[in-house]
This record gives C-alpha cells, sequence and structure tokens, in this order.
C-alpha cells in the first residue's frame, strides 16, 4: 500500500511537494481516487490525496460563480446548485461505475483535472469552459494563481485551460473556481428510431443545424438501447437517435413540436418528458449503456472502454472501420462527435486499429478503461505529432521539472 | 512606457535583414519605407506610437515559417499584427523588430455545414466569417464592437469577447482548432474539427496569448444556426444600484440574455447626442437586454424581464417590436466610443471585470475619482458578465493630460481588482496594463506565465516587452528552488 498524505490546506500541500521535490520522490496525485484507472498506470510509493481540500467555501448564485476545495464531492456541489436551481452547465459525468467503482465519489478536482463533460459539451462547452480561476501548488513547490472568479477576464495566460485536462500531471490544484448556470426549467427528448449510423448522424446533424437550441444528440445503436433502464427505450428494440430539448416549459413544447415535423423523415418519433428525458441522458452521460461495469462485462475480462472525439461527419466512415476490424458495440454522443466504444478480446485493447483509422479522420481517443498491463504498454492517450508532443514536453518541464507530480499518467516522462 | 531597449546590432544589419527578407516575400510584401511604415506605428490604442523597424507582409504558411526561421538565426523580435484594433497596444511595433502583418491571409478556406464549423485565414475579419455563411442562416458568436475590421488571428490572440459572450462564449469557447508557426519556424496545428484536446490544452493556452506564443495562420471556428428571433427591452433607471439589482435579479431568476448592457448618464447623454435613439435622459442608468431565441420563448422572457425591470423601479420600459426598433435601441450603445469621441477631443477606454454586486460602490468611488483628477468619465458595461467600459475624457493637447488620464485609469483598473475583480475583461494586458500585472499577480504567478511563454519561445523574440512587466531569461526561470527542510509539519512523514 501506498503511503497517503492528506493535506487539508495549501501549505500542507505546498510543504509535501517541497519535501518531495527536494528528495525527487514523485507523487501520485488524487482526489478520491475515483478515476485511477484512467491513463497509464502510475505505481508510486506515495499518494498526495486532495480529499481533505473539500467544501465550497463561496457560492454567489447571482454571480453565477463557485469556489471550492478540489476535494469537494460532486454529489455535494450538486446539492449545493439544485436548492437554486442552477447546474454545471457541462454536465460533469460521473465514471465510477464504468470503472468498476461504486457511483458519486467523484470530486470536482478530478472533473476539472481530466477536463470531463457530458452530453452538453456541444452547446455549452466542457469542464476547460467554465473553468474560471485557479489555486494550485506546481512542481516546484510553488503556490500560483490564475484566472479570477468573474466569467469575463483575459488578464494574463489562463493556466486554468492547462490545468484542465492535465490529470494531476502539472498542479496540485488546492482551489477551483467554476462559472454555474440557471438549470433548464424542462427538459424534453424527441427519439427517431434510425436503425443505421448514417441515418442517424443525418437526423442529429439536420437537428443541430436548426434553430431549435438542440443540447444534446446522440444515436444508440439497438443492443445499446436495450441497456437502458427506460422502458420505453429499452423495449424499442431498435435503434434510437434522441435529441434533447430544455429551456423554458412553452419554448420547449414549441421546439419538440417543431423537430418532431421536422425529423420525421428520418423515421419514427416519440417523445421523452422531462423524468425520463433527466434518466436517459445520465445513463448516457455516465456511459451505462456499453454493458455496465467492470463487474458486469466480468466475463469479458478482456473488454475495453473507448472514447473517442471526431469531426460528427467522420463518425460514420470511422464507426465502419472499427466495426470491420474489430469486435465491438458503440453508441454515439455529440451528434456523432463522440464515440464511445467497447472492444472486446484484442490483446492491444483495440489501440492499433483505433489509432490507425483515425490518422484520416484526425481527432483523438482516449482509453478509458482496460488491463493494467494493457494500460502499461499501449498508448492511453492519443499520441501527438512531433512539433506538439515538443510542446507538452516543454509544458511539463515548465510546470514540473522534476517529475514529481503522477509521472507518466499521461505519456512516458509527462 | 518602456520598452525593452533596442538591439544596437540588429538596427546596424536593417539593410541586411530587408535583403533577407525580400528573398523570402517577393515583390511589395516587405515594407521599409518611413512614409509606408507610418501607417504601422500603433494599433487601437493610438497613445503609444513606435515605428516597426521593418513590416513584411507574407502570403503564406511556407514564407511565414521560413521568415521566423530566419529571425531565430539572427536574433531579430517579431512583433504580429492583424488589423491593428487591439486597444491594449498588443500590435505596437518595437524600434529593433518586424511589424509581421498577416492582411494578406484574407480568405475563407473551407465552409463545412457537416460538422457546422468555419476555417478561415487569420487575416479575415470577424464580421467576413458571419456573412459568408448568414444567408444559410448560421453566424459566428462572438462580435466585438470592432468587427467589421478585426481579425479573427487577433480574436484569437486576445481571446476577444462581445455583447453577446455572456450566452455564447468568447473566442475560447467558439474556437475548434489553429495552425500556428512557432518562433523556430515550426509548423504545429492544435485541435481541429473535433472537440477537445487528448493532451495538455494547447489551443487553450494560446487563446488570448496575444501574439507572444506563435504565428497564427489558420482558424478553425464554430458556426451557430442564427436564433428564430431576438427581440429587446431598453430600460431607464432612477439609479446605477437599481440597474444593477435589475441584472443580478434577471440572472437570478435564471434568465441568461443574448445581451444585457449598462450605460450611465454620461453615456446615454453622449450616445443620444450622437444617435437620436430615444434614450430616456433623465435616467441615471440605462439597461438593454436582449433575448434571443424561439418566439415563443422570447415573448415569455420579454414579460419576466419587464416585470423585474419594474419591481426595480425602472422609470421607462420599452420592448421592441420590429427589427429596427431593436437596431435602434443598440444603435446607442453601438456608437458609444464615438459618441463619446465627439465630446471629448480624446478618450481612454478602460476594460476591468468586477463582481456585480460591487458595481455601484465601483461607480460612486469613480465619480470621486473623476473629481480628483478633474476628468469627465462615462461608462459603459456589459452589465450580465460585470466587465466595465469607463471612457476616460482628455485632450492630448493639453500638457499633461494624457498622464493624468493614464494615473485616473491606472487607479479604475486597480479598484476592480481591489474588489475581487480583474484587470481586463476583453482587451488584453498589451503595454497598457503590462505594469499594472503585479496588482493581480505575485511574481511566482507571473514567472509561471513566463515559463509557458518559454515553453513555445525560449528566446523570446515574439512580441517581447508584452504582458509581462519584467522579462526573465528562460534559462533563468526554469532554474529549480529548492526549499528542502522547510517543512512546517515536524509530524511528517518524511520521505
Ligand atoms: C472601436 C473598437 C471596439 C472594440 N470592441 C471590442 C469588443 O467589443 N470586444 C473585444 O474583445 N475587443 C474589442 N476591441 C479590441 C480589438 O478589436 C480586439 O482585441 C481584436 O481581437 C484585435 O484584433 P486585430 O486583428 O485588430 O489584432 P491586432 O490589434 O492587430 O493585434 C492584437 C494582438 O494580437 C496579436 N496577433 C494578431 N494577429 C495574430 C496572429 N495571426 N497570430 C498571432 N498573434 C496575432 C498581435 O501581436 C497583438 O498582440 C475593440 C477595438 C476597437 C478599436
Amino acid at each position: 500500500m501506498p503511503e497517503k498524505f492528506d493535506p487539508e490546506t495549501t501549505e500542507e500541500v505546498r510543504a509535501i511537494v517541497a519535501d518531495a521535490l527536494a528528495s525527487k520522490t514523485p507523487l501520485e496525485i488524487a482526489g478520491t481516487g475515483s478515476k485511477r484507472a484512467i491513463g497509464r498506470a502510475v505505481d508510486l510509493k506515495y499518494v498526495l490525496s486532495t480529499a481533505r481540500l473539500s467544501g465550497v467555501s463561496l457560492y454567489e448564485p447571482d454571480e453565477l460563480v463557485l469556489r471550492a476545495g478540489p476535494g469537494t464531492p460532486m454529489n455535494q456541489i450538486q446539492l449545493q446548485l439544485d436548492q437554486h436551481g442552477q447546474m454545471l452547465a457541462f454536465e460533469p459525468p460521473d465514471y465510477g461505475p464504468l470503472l468498476g467503482g461504486a457511483a458519486g465519489e467523484g470530486t470536482i478536482g478530478g472533473i476539472v483535472a481530466g477536463n470531463l463533460g457530458g452530453p452538453r459539451r456541444i452547446k455549452a462547452g466542457a469542464a476547460r469552459d467554465h473553468f474560471l480561476g485557479v489555486e494550485a501548488v506546481s512542481g516546484r513547490g510553488e503556490v500560483f494563481k490564475s484566472g479570477g472568479r468573474v466569467v469575463k477576464n483575459v488578464t494574463g495566460y489562463d493556466l486554468c485551460k492547462l490545468m484542465a485536462g492535465s490529470w494531476g500531471t502539472l498542479g496540485v490544484m488546492t482551489q477551483v473556481t467554476v462559472k454555474v448556470l440557471p438549470a433548464p426549467e424542462k427538459t424534453r427528448t424527441v427519439l427517431i428510431s434510425c436503425a443505421d449510423a448514417g441515418t442517424a448522424i443525418d437526423a442529429m446533424t439536420r437537428a443541430l443545424s436548426s434553430p431549435h437550441d438542440v443540447s444534446a444528440a446522440a444515436w444508440m445503436p439497438a443492443p445499446a438501447a436495450a441497456r437502458s433502464g427506460i422502458s420505453y427505450v429499452a423495449a424499442a428494440h431498435t435503434a434510437l437517435a434522441a435529441v434533447r430539448v430544455e429551456g423554458i416549459g412553452s419554448s420547449v413544447d414549441a421546439r419538440c413540436d417543431a423537430l418532431r415535423d421536422e425529423l420525421s423523415e428520418f423515421g419514427e418519433i416519440e417523445e421523452l418528458h422531462t423524468h425520463n428525458s433527466l434518466k436517459l441522458w445520465s445513463e448516457i452521460r455516465d456511459v451505462r449503456l456499453l454493458g455496465g461495469g467492470l463487474h458486469a462485462v466480468a466475463n469479458s475480462g478482456d473488454d475495453a472502454i473507448w472514447r473517442i472525439s471526431v469531426p460528427p461527419a467522420e463518425a460514420l466512415g470511422l464507426l465502419g472501420w472499427l466495426h470491420a476490424g474489430l469486435e465491438m458495440d458503440a453508441f454515439l454522443d455529440w451528434g456523432g462527435g463522440l464515440i464511445w466504444a467497447r472492444v472486446t478480446g484484442m490483446v492491444d485493447a483495440g489501440s492499433y486499429v483505433i489509432r490507425r483509422a483515425m490518422v484520416s479522420t484526425g481527432g483523438h481517443a482516449l482509453l478509458v478503461r482496460a488491463r493494467d498491463d494493457q494500460r502499461a504498454v499501449e498508448p492511453v492517450f492519443h499520441p501527438e505529432t512531433a512539433g506538439v508532443e515538443r510542446l507538452t514536453r516543454n509544458i511539463k518541464e515548465a510546470f514540473d521539472p522534476e517529475r514529481i507530480l503522477n509521472p507518466g499518467r499521461m505519456f512516458d516522462g509527462i | 512606457m518602456r520598452m525593452p531597449d533596442p538591439d544596437r546590432d540588429v538596427l546596424s544589419r536593417r539593410g541586411e535583414i530587408i535583403a533577407a527578407l525580400r528573398r523570402i516575400v517577393p515583390g511589395e510584401g516587405v515594407i521599409a519605407e518611413e512614409e509606408e511604415l507610418r501607417a504601422y506605428e500603433c494599433d487601437g490604442l493610438t497613445a503609444y506610437r513606435q515605428l516597426p523597424m521593418i513590416v513584411v507582409l507574407p502570403e503564406t504558411t511556407q514564407q511565414i515559417s521560413d521568415i521566423l526561421k530566419y529571425c531565430h538565426g539572427s536574433g531579430v523580435k517579431i512583433v504580429p499584427r492583424g488589423a491593428g484594433t487591439s486597444l491594449s497596444g498588443g500590435a505596437l511595433p518595437l524600434e529593433d523588430g518586424i511589424t509581421l502583418g498577416l492582411g494578406k491571409f484574407n480568405r475563407i478556406l473551407d465552409i463545412d455545414y457537416d460538422n457546422r464549423c468555419v476555417t478561415a485565414q487569420p487575416g479575415v475579419t470577424n464580421l467576413a466569417i458571419t456573412h459568408a455563411v448568414e444567408a444559410d442562416g448560421f453566424y459566428y458568436a462572438p462580435d466585438p464592437s470592432s468587427q467589421i475590421a478585426c481579425s479573427i488571428g487577433g480574436n484569437v490572440a486576445e481571446n476577444s469577447g462581445g455583447v453577446h459572450c455572456l450566452k455564447y462564449g468568447l473566442t475560447a469557447n467558439n474556437l475548434l482548432g489553429i495552425e500556428m508557426v512557432l518562433m523556430d519556424g515550426e509548423t504545429v496545428r492544435l485541435g481541429g474539427k473535433h472537440l477537445d484536446s487528448g493532451g495538455y490544452d494547447l489551443l487553450g493556452i494560446v487563446t488570448g496569448s496575444e501574439g507572444l506564443l506563435g504565428v497564427i495562420t489558420e482558424v478553425t471556428v464554430r458556426m451557430l444556426r442564427k436564433p428564430a428571433t431576438a427581440r429587446a427591452l431598453l430600460i431607464g433607471f432612477p439609479s446605477s444600484e437599481s440597474a444593477g439589482d435589475c441584472v443580478a435579479q434577471i440572472i437570478g431568476a435564471g434568465i441568461i440574455p443574448g445581451g444585457m448592457e449598462m450605460m450611465d448618464k454620461p453615456a446615454i447623454h453622449a450616445a443620444e447626442a450622437f444617435v437620436n435613439a430615444g434614450y430616456p435622459l433623465d435616467a441615471e442608468a440605462l439597461l438593454i437586454v436582449e433575448l434571443d431565441g424561439p418566439e415563443v420563448e422570447v415573448d415569455e422572457l420579454i414579460g419576466r424581464v419587464e416585470a423585474i425591470a419594474r419591481e426595480n423601479q425602472a422609470d421607462s420600459v420599452r420592448i421592441s417590436t420590429s427589427e429596427a426598433e431593436r437596431d435602434n435601441f443598440w444603435a446607442g450603445r453601438k456608437a458609444a466610443f464615438p459618441a463619446v469621441g465627439r465630446i471629448s477631443p480624446d478618450y481612454y477606454c478602460m476594460d476591468g471585470t468586477i463582481p456585480r454586486h460591487r458595481l455601484s460602490e465601483v461607480l460612486t468611488r469613480m465619480t470621486e475619482l473623476s473629481e480628483h483628477y478633474d476628468l469627465r468619465v462615462a461608462n459603459v458595461f456589459h452589465a450580465g458578465d460585470g466587465n466595465l467600459h469607463p471612457l476616460i475624457l482628455y485632450d492630448a493637447n493639453k500638457p499633461g493630460e494624457l498622464e493624468k488620464a493614464e494615473d485616473f485609469g491606472s487607479d479604475i483598473l486597480k479598484l476592480c481588482v481591489e474588489v475581487g475583480g480583474v484587470l481586463t475583461g476583453e482587451h488584453g494586458v498589451g503595454v497598457e496594463k503590462r505594469d499594472l500585472m503585479g496588482e493581480m499577480f505575485t511574481e511566482i504567478d507571473l514567472n509561471q506565465q513566463q515559463r509557458v511563454k518559454c515553453a513555445f519561445d525560449p528566446t523570446q523574440q515574439l512580441n517581447p516587452g508584452k504582458v509581462f512587466p519584467i522579462l526573465h531569461r528562460c534559462a533563468e526561470l526554469g532554474r529549480v528552488h529548492i526549499h528542502s527542510g522547510q517543512t512546517r509539519f515536524p509530524d511528517l512523514p518524511r520521505f
């Protein structure tokens, strides 16, 4: 068992990191460790947990701003936001069960460090787009801050952008400030039965190009739909495209009606009301439609889960390539721009086929879940071009020259 | 404003550098005559002027790469320049530097409806992107007031916003990818037509980096479908407090308007005198609230906003019933800068952001400062996001007035920081706010930002003298200072 540090203040974090730096001792940086399975395996003797840097220190609903310690549980933040009818608009997902753990264990720090976002990404952005300010301890053992508490700010470099998606490899965040937004009064989902991905992508493209302010668009092939907890979806026995509309009641009604009309040429139309809509989109957000947690697929221990971001118009071709080369279960989010795939029975987790096909499509693929031995040899994060890789190394050097923060979590030495 | 000392050696090699550039960019693309250089001596911050050593106007990415490679090898500095509308001196030339103008990069390369994005060369104007897609019902959301002139490359470099950014985001939130040439001539692509980055968010850090990290040679942005309809309310208030309360309650009620702009009395009067938009001249504060979206939604929200306004002592509420009327409501706000230009020989535009609930306090203290400096000030304000644009009126021909205006401006920005806000909401640091960075950041903060600069441009030849008050050498910044044994936690297990 690694030895664990549980600092409660920024100063304690700084002292620990400074000590680690002095003795060149690498530290694993974690919140509650709920996303520990993502990334290259880092097996270190010491863990610095941010779990006790917890609590919302500022929440001003009228100013659309919330500040919290990185270890603050997402559940707690959600609860406070609910009380004021607000939300984190980027729809932070809970990958707990997907990764074989429990639900509801994630922290705000982990969400931000992974730059995770859900179905509303296409409209509202990812965590990076809502990350207003940060205080962190760099691998130099220094406390720095960037950004602020106001939504509009271009003062100096926006280091929040670098911290978001850096998976603890650049700094230990000790405080994060995020933008919050009003939650929609009403949510509805238009379902279109689209047997093939091509029709579904066309339908989603039509919806997303309409003035009806669609906030999410996904496609579930029949096996994915069958795993839904919503009886209508599960019993449909067909592939379904889903288009979400949110806002005030009268507006949602009008837009749903218009969408039903405009999308009817693609397939049969149904509609989900608020309760079922919320449920469906949380299933999509948390990737529940690929076959549950590790336990659920225990008899297929080689199964790997991929999160593939591509230009939406490339999704169809890419899916074709992947299906040709892999035994695979998949569904689409982001109007086709995000492919979630479960790959079965490949020694390399499907890495070769996926990365190769993506040379021509562009985009990036994250190996979200795979066995430790696979993660030790296969690139988990998408390989970068030579020029970008050099910049990545320089950035790591700028923040963590002695490679003491989560070294190797993202790339070799990064 | 002190700029880095010019490099005498580089100045003495001017002829040789011109010849080398002409070998890369043939024809008219290299400008060396003083009269022609004059056109580039300043950007939108006209108080600062400097003739560039040379201007080069390349036409291809390869030429830019060759220019940078040459300059890298021969120690010459580069100042990238888009349309030159920066209000913070970001494109201010250097005496010993080459101004690299992107004016010839003026083509839209690709309009991709399936992926809902547009790829353009960096010199294309912001508005031209919307023009290219509006016939099909789309637009590019960030809309700086300078949008007819400013370039999309400049927008990326400044992370520009506009009146619609509370709802639709700044440039950063609408940018998908760029191609960029680094100082050593290497060309990299960040992002693309997909969302987010697999590794570090380099695209995010380059956005708003003010031309210090690389020369942007191609930009891909998202296009959005035009909302079905838009209507605006024009609301007059007896005090800035009541206007501020109204803004807070609109947002508190869960409404995010497409635009929400406030003007104070001097700004209302200047604008009304200029465009006759029918603004209420007795109001102490004027609010323009625009709601956009489906018709039913807009109609309903207009009603909700009106009710909130009335609860907050609004003296007058007008609601647009036609596009012409809506445009008319905006006419005064959009012309606020030139309108103020008419009532004063010169004006100086500030750009701080504050937490909104501190507004009336900030306005009161601004009035005191105005008396102290004996200079008038008019305020326009992106009310939804707390971004203030105080316009300080002065006369550059009166000895000492520019300095007074600058001091007044610094005091306003310090005040913004003091109440929990920031130095600049959308115009950038440039040279203008460079020396105020210490008000907001510690030396450690600034050093960490500069290390990012070093990661892209270790020889610091790209736009030096901007953003950072003190230029440390990268080697010096790279050193690790170990404070071993200073732990205040003796019970902490030692490694
Ligand atoms: C009347 C007026 C109104 C304005 N209103 C707004 C507003 O509402 N919102 C707002 O945000 N701004 C506003 N601005 C400021 C200005 O228009 C923006 O900052 C704009 O984005 C600058 O674009 P530009 O092409 O003129 O850039 P420039 O002024 O030429 O350059 C600005 C900075 O970007 C760098 N740069 C330019 N092009 C490139 C490139 N291709 N690669 C790398 N670096 C580059 C330059 O080195 C410089 O540091 C306004 C300005 C004026 C004059």
